[in-house]
């Protein structure tokens, strides 16, 4: 029968609309649905829109120990500029770095559209105290970030403390102040997508503007099927309460190929209200070059050296 | 600050993303502009010097034109099946069963050519018949050549023995597949076929008739008529034939089964449907939604199991009846040959003329009739997507078969409710739940009339598993192990 969630408290939501009932996925029909979406052929024209909107959903990212002010610098330039041989490529929409790294991001971007985004909240794990986390979001907002993407915390959820994740959120969206939260779920880690169903509604109630996958650091990372599970989520909560709630897989995207079949997966679930980068964000570091290239290749017919796109 | 408030504000239109066309090139079929009749592994000119054309469903262009096998021709291919049935029944099994997997390695070869050829001639989309209907014909001649040599071990201490001529006629909705279904277990078991594929989709069942030359089955060992009801008449009323396999509507079954009263034949009889998906308030809504879409628009609907009564838990309908048309709207009616179409073009200007009739006395009776704004193209034969909600279960459009994209939408408010709504048809060939909880669908299945059911799935076919009906769907099973026992005697 159907459940409702069960939370603690401020489960209302603004307006007071109502949370659907966390209901179930079924697995095989899930997986075959968006393996069916995956075998849209697209081609020409429909295939030059997806490639420049894919870019333009891009949230370039370095998550690296390794990254320094240097790298942040190239990869915040290559961001504003993708293709420097051909100026109608757009921006990306965002750089995603680590707190860190925001300033230098912030410095480089200024006066462009790219916006910065930044990981916290004891990213990746998320395993720290909630003091760490908002000191962490403190950090990163005080820095010039735009975006926050928090991870949940794991541990809680799988051990049944729903009501403390939720929490969380609830406290870290107030942290963010304008900034605009991201939530991710790490759903390489949930097991089931029931589970992943259930983390997306409470990281929703607790105020995630997005929803996002994976940090990109555990495997499986962002698949079709986990996509197409927490797009139907945005789904009902918007037939529900009719909030706009934005989605970000993140972690493993790294052909234009697979760009065109998440957009496909996108266009046929929410439709083309939600083909923006306001509310589709792609999490990817090297995606970026191959959809120059594949678009390069729809705009003159050829396939040019991946030596032509520069690296960051 | 950020990109988007969490706002509950009206969506911007942004225009569409139109899909632009990707076709599949027809240049891999070469069709002949006449074909003749496929008796004792030749092809030859019927005596009945009477052709048809058959045509395109999508652009009603004429694509070749195939004989009219009269009652000389049947007796000729029927002579010619019983002439070779006694040296390929007493071939080894195993050589047998090499032939058998020969089929399904030319098959998977020349799939695409084959699947191009069924959307061409049947109206089908070519994500379908590359899909589903290619693998599985494959699939069903690759698991019956494992049986040919193991009959011993289906059927211990019975000793299991082939008919003779096996007269088989099929229908048009699956017309290769449906073909192997019926050739692949008459051939592992020992016996001879005589096939009439339908008169609307002969062609691939004719470029068969090439396959079986490329793997070299024996001449006589599979012949081909095409012709209308009236050659499927002659090869039923032939005195040489040992058994009748008919896949089709109730009404030529009913008829053949006269027609072979007091003949000692067996027949199995594959016919019409009326199947419910049965929905419960707990299942997987997405996912049950998208198994609605397979079990009625898959095939234009052209299908005997299809799941045409949607039986809804009467707490989640407006929810699900809602989720239902929106998907619906994303279906892509059109070319069968564009690799993006999800619904193709009806088999027939006869079987959308019957959808149509049946459609008005739905919106006649009292129906809510719901079809999602679609372009259908100028030529050929077409029919939206369509459902009806506020369906009674007196309404005609609950009771008849209608054989199209039309899906009736009824309620239930128990589990016993839902049984017998769905047990309360003439029909009793599959059904579908839709539930988390597992034990309910194991009730459900013990208790629902039809020869399939599935749970939390619809439309899924496998070789290995039998397939057929009850009451005025048929009798006997196609398909695994029971597949056999129609194609054999038992000493």
């Amino acid at each position: 029968m159907s459940q409702t969630l069960a939370l603690p408290r401020a489960l209302e939501l603004p307006g007071g609309g109502r949370l659907p009932r966390v209901g179930a996925v079924d697995a095989v029909a899930l997986e075959a649905r968006a393996a069916e979406l995956a075998k849209r052929s697209i081609k020409r024209e429909s295939k030059i829109f997806g490639l420049e909107l894919a870019i333009r959903m891009m949230d370039l990212t370095t998550l690296e120990g390794a990254d320094t002010p240097g790298k942040v610098r190239a990869l915040s330039v290559k961001a504003m500029q993708p293709d420097p041989a051909d100026p109608s490529v757009p921006a990306v929409a965002a750089v995603c770095v680590y707190p860190s790294q925001v300033a230098v991001a912030r410095r480089t971007l200024r006066g462009s559209a790219v916006k910065v985004a930044s990981v916290a909240t004891a990213f990746p794990s998320g395993q720290a105290s909630l003091d760490v986390k908002l000191a962490d979001v403190r950090a990163a907002v005080e820095a010039g970030a735009d975006e926050i993407d928090m991870v949940i915390d794991r541990g809680a959820f799988l051990s049944g403390r729903i009501g403390q994740v939720f929490e969380e959120v609830v406290a870290v969206k107030e942290a963010c102040g304008d900034a605009h939260l991201k939530v991710i779920l790490e759903t390489g880690e949930l097991g089931t997508y029931d589970a992943v169903r259930k983390a997306s509604l409470v990281a929703i109630a607790g105020g995630a503007d997005f929803i996002k996958t994976s940090t990109g650091k555990v495997t499986p990372a962002a698949t079709l099927p986990v996509t197409l599970c927490m797009l139907e989520v945005i789904r009902d909560v918007h037939d529900e309460t009719g909030l706009v709630i934005g989605m970000k897989p993140a972690g493993g995207i790294r052909t234009a190929k697979q760009a065109i079949q998440y957009l496909c997966v996108l266009h046929e679930t929410l439709g083309i209200e939600w083909m923006t980068p306001d509310l589709f964000r792609f999490g990817a570091s090297s995606l970026l070059n191959d959809v120059l290239l594949q678009l390069r290749k729809q705009r003159t017919g050829i396939y040019r050296s991946p030596d032509e796109f520069t690296l960051d | 600050m950020g990109a988007v408030e969490r706002s509950r504000e009206a969506l911007p239109a942004r225009g569409a993303w139109e899909y632009a066309s990707s076709i599949e090139g027809r240049d891999i079929v070469s069709l002949e502009e006449r074909y003749g009749l496929f008796i004792g592994g030749r092809q030859v000119t019927p005596r009945s010097r009477s052709w048809f054309t058959t045509f395109s469903p999508s652009t009603e262009e004429p694509l070749a034109e195939v004989a009219q096998a009269g009652a000389k021709d049947v007796a000729l291919a029927v002579d010619a099946a019983r002439e070779a049935f006694v040296p390929w029944s007493a071939w080894r099994p195993a050589e047998r069963a090499k032939v058998l997997f020969r089929i399904a390695r030319i098959l998977q070869e020349r799939a695409r050519e084959l699947a191009v050829a069924e959307s061409l001639d049947g109206g089908k989309p070519i994500k379908e018949s590359r899909d589903v209907d290619l693998p599985l014909a494959a699939a069903h001649f690759f698991y019956y050549a494992g049986w040919a040599d193991k009959l011993e071990y289906a059927f211990p201490g019975r000793r299991p023995r082939p008919l003779g001529v096996a007269a088989q006629i099929v229908p048009w909705n699956f017309p290769l597949l449906m073909l192997a279904w019926k050739i692949a277990p008459a051939l592992a078991c020992g016996n001879t076929v005589v096939l009439k594929p339908a008169e609307t989709t002969p062609l691939t069942a004719l470029l068969f008739a090439d396959v079986c030359r490329q793997a070299e089955v024996p001449p006589g060992v599979v012949n081909i008529l095409t012709g209308d009801g009236s050659t499927g008449a002659h090869l039923v009323r032939n005195e040489g034939i040992a058994k009748v396999a008919f896949t089709g509507s109730t009404e030529v079954g009913k008829a053949i089964q006269r027609e072979l009263a007091g003949r000692d034949i067996p027949l199995t009889l594959e016919l019409g449907g009326k199947a419910a998906n049965i929905v419960f308030d707990d299942s997987a809504l997405d996912q049950a939604v998208e198994g609605i879409v397979n079990g009625i628009y898959f095939n234009q609907g052209h299908v005997c199991c299809a799941g045409s009564r949607l039986l809804v838990q009467e707490s989640i309908h407006d929810q699900l009846v809602r989720k239902l048309k929106r998907r619906m709207a994303t279906l892509r009616v059109g070319d069968p040959l564009d690799k993006n179409t999800d619904v193709g073009a009806i088999n027939s200007k006869a079987q959308l003329d019957r959808i149509t009739e049946l459609v008005q006395s739905g919106t006649e009776e009292g129906a809510e009739i719901y079809q999602p704004p679609c372009r259908l193209p100028e030529k050929g034969w077409w029919f939206a997507p369509t459902v009806f909600t506020n369906v009674a279960q007196s309404h005609r459009i609950a009771q008849e078969e209608i054989f199209g994209p039309v899906l009736s939408v009824l309620t239930f408010r128990t589990p016993d409710e839902a049984v017998e709504k769905a047990n309360n048809t003439m029909y009793g060939l599959s059904a579908g739940v839709w539930t988390e909880k597992g034990s309910r669908i194991l009730w459900m299945a013990d208790r629902l009339r039809a020869g399939v059911v599935w749970g939390n799935t619809f439309n899924r076919f496998d070789p290995a598993s039998p397939f057929g009906g009850y009451k005025e769907s048929g009798f006997g099973r196609e398909g695994g192990r029971h597949g056999l026992e129609a194609y054999l005697r038992f000493e």
